[in-house]
């Protein structure tokens, strides 16, 4: 009952505003932001850090006095990783909850399911996943948040290039990632003058991968590429040092997270793998521009919730502070002024990287955003040159 | 195919195949007393690891392990005690629709407990990048343990079905259930017996597999299916002919590895089974008693 006379004034208001856009608040109402992610299920490992995340920066900007004079109010939904779930949430919070804007989904496919449908609503979606094909070709209403897989390719194979190490062999989990992350290598190598010796796709809980690796070895490979989640990522490490294939071993920016060193033991070292700073925030110069930041994320993460900050977080926390900067910018509560000052911030400083979105341009990130890291004394330190 | 790439895939098929097969010889312990398939014998596997690193962190390694094989077989004692024992006339299809909700119930209690990190225990021996070579190839000390393992449980079996009074009732309580219990074997305090025997041994093999494979809340399905189908291609409830068997599957999906693109590995494994099914229907090794299952 309550919340029908709720929904009655809404629809009051909204009629009120009458011929201008409808504004979803008025000021020192609460300013509602929907969020999806995948708390729970096979990708919990982004969604639980995204919507910690989320949750905690959101307390942090209402005790600061909310934006535009009012506090946000955040409505987390557990997709559990499910496109079919994530797309009944994005109808309910666009229609039922009338949120300003939708922050996750965490997965690439979860984002790829709902992106026409906030289109559609026009409801500014910023998506945490990392797949190109969320922003490309670009919706007006749709942005995501974390660097491209293309961008950790081309940071591989420009490595690759500079190590003179001309044939190399692809590993890849059949999964979403792995195959997104197979097709960026392929198509980044020759531009690189790398020659693809081997190109295998694994099963991505393969627990043994002695064998293929015997295989790329027959093949003289002289570096691995391998490009998936746990458990194989760990695994692969263990085994190709087992086998004693003394190449360079090269992760993809999956690899982001100690727990996975931790799983690989002795062998993860000399690990080579691009990701965004945040993961060795403490060893970046002092007049890094995204130094601050990241060191005051990872410090407050770590000391609430006890556990290591993670780059996937970090991508929940871009889109809140983008959503932020947006709402400052339109001055207003309303879906389209947020997408246009969406659309044109430049130089907002994020976990990610520093970012500058245009009309074409939705990611609004470039292959600086990564870094190359390595595994030195079972900790991440920068790559040397 | 080079002589040290060829002697790499061996050993490689070699060990993937001992894990399949302890994983096997657990199914086969409550098959041949029971008749019942446990599905969720790849369940004891990953609660046998799990606890084994939870015990780790305080305990000595062979101390852990140890406690975890022991609470792992109370665990099974107590899932035959309450879920299995009142079964009058418990049919194949029934069995196999509550162990499979065991599995599951099983799976989830532990994603609970331990959440949905991938975890491992340490190497026994070495670290997790050392190896011997052997005929130009190189296998990790955890696998000659895995070796060592597997010989031991199928020697230990044998023997103890054969010899020991125990075991006797066991194999007597298999062939004919009524007339074991008219000798005045206790046929339910067997069967309850067997769980905890096959809950050890799956236990155990979760140990010694941990540190190659890696464990997660959810990596009993798999097993369970790799040492079903292992299981059902030596014959069921025959622990010799599994290792046989698994031993032949290993190496048969490390060839294949070499000459085919890597995802058709488990379609072979399938496969063969197809194959084995259709030509001999009692497993490679089986006795033709045996096709009669589960009547």
């Amino acid at each position: 009952m309550r919340k029908s006379i709720g929904l009655c004034v809404l629809c009051l208001a909204a009629l009120s505003a009458a011929l201008g856009a409808p504004s979803l608040t008025k000021a020192g109402e609460p300013i509602k932001v929907g969020a999806i992610f995948a708390v729970t299920g096979g990708a919990s490992f982004l969604g639980g850090p995204e919507s910690k995340t989320v949750e905690m920066l959101v307390e942090d900007i209402n005790a600061k006095g909310g934006v535009l004079g009012s506090p946000l109010k955040l409505i987390i939904r557990d997709s559990e990783g499910s496109p079919e779930k994530a797309t009944a949430f994005a109808k309910q919070l666009i229609e039922e909850d009338k949120v300003v804007a939708i922050v996750g989904p965490s997965t690439s496919g979860e984002s790829l399911q709902i992106k026409g449908l906030c289109q559609k609503a026009e409801t500014p979606l910023l998506s945490c996943a990392a797949a190109e094909a969320i922003v490309s070709p670009v919706l007006p209403y749709v942005f995501k948040t974390p660097q491209s897989d293309s961008f950790a390719a081309e940071r591989i194979c420009a490595r690759l290039k500079d190590l003179k190490l001309a044939k190399i062999g692809i590993v890849s989990a059949n999964d979403g990632f792995g195959k997104a992350g197979r097709g960026q290598l392929q198509k980044a190598a020759p531009g690189a003058g790398l020659e693809i010796v081997a190109d295998e796709v694994y099963e991505k809980d393969a627990t043994d991968l002695t064998a293929v690796l015997t295989k790329l070895k027959a093949a003289g490979a002289q570096a691995v590429v391998n490009w998936s989640v746990v458990p194989a990522q760990s695994i692969i490490a263990k085994n190709i040092r087992q086998i004693g294939f003394n190449v360079p071993l090269f992760q993809s920016h999956g690899f982001g997270n100690i727990k996975y060193v931790e799983a690989a033991g002795a062998a993860a070292e000399g690990i080579v793998f691009p990701c965004g700073r945040l993961l060795v925030a403490d060893s970046l110069p002092d007049n890094h521009p995204q130094k601050a930041l990241l060191v005051a994320y990872k410090q407050a993460y770590e000391k609430r919730f006890g556990e290591a900050a993670s780059t996937f977080g970090g991508h929940a926390y871009d889109a809140i502070i983008l959503l932020v900067e947006a709402l400052k910018k339109a001055g207003a509560a309303e879906r389209a002024k947020v997408r246009e000052a969406l659309e044109n911030l430049k130089g907002i400083v994020g976990t990610a990287g520093i970012f500058n979105f245009s009309p074409a341009e939705h990611n609004g990130l470039t292959s600086d955003a990564f870094e190359m890291l390595t595994v030195k004394d079972g900790k991440f330190v920068l790559c040397g040159k | 195919m080079t002589q040290d790439v060829f002697a790499q895939y061996l050993i490689t098929g070699l060990s993937v195949g001992c894990i399949y097969a302890i994983v096997a010889i657990g199914f086969n312990i409550i098959y041949s007393t029971t008749g019942i398939i446990n599905f969720a014998q790849g369940e004891f596997v990953m609660l046998g690891a799990m606890a084994a690193i939870s015990f780790c962190q305080c305990l000595p390694l062979p101390l852990a392990i140890a406690a975890a094989v022991l609470v792992t077989m109370l665990l099974g004692a107590g899932i035959e005690f309450v879920f299995i024992r009142w079964l009058v006339r418990p049919t194949v299809l029934r069995t196999i629709i509550i162990t499979i909700g065991l599995s599951i119930l099983v799976r989830e209690a532990a994603w609970h407990i331990w959440g949905n990190q991938v975890r491992a225990l340490p190497p026994f021996s070495g670290d997790e990048t050392s190896s011997l070579l052997i005929l130009g190839a190189h296998i990790t000390p955890q696998k000659i343990w895995v070796l060592g393992t597997c010989v031991v449980m199928v020697t230990g079996l044998s023997l103890f079905f054969s010899f020991s009074l125990l075991g006797k009732m066991m194999r007597a309580c298999a062939a004919n259930r009524t007339a074991a219990s008219l000798c005045g074997i206790n046929t339910r305090n067997l069967i309850t017996f067997s769980f905890m025997l096959s809950a050890g041994m799956g236990a155990l093999a979760g140990c010694v597999m941990s540190p190659i494979t890696q464990t997660t809340y959810d990596i009993g399905p798999g097993l369970a299916v790799k040492g079903f189908t292992v299981a059902i291609l030596g014959g069921m409830g025959n622990s010799t002919a599994a290792v046989a068997a698994g031993i032949l599957l290993g190496v048969v999906e490390a060839f294949c590895t070499h000459y085919m693109p890597l995802a058709f590995k488990d379609a072979i494994a399938v496969g063969l089974l197809l194959l084995i099914l259709c030509v001999r229907p009692r497993g490679l090794f089986g006795s033709r008693a045996e096709v009669s299952w589960g009547s």
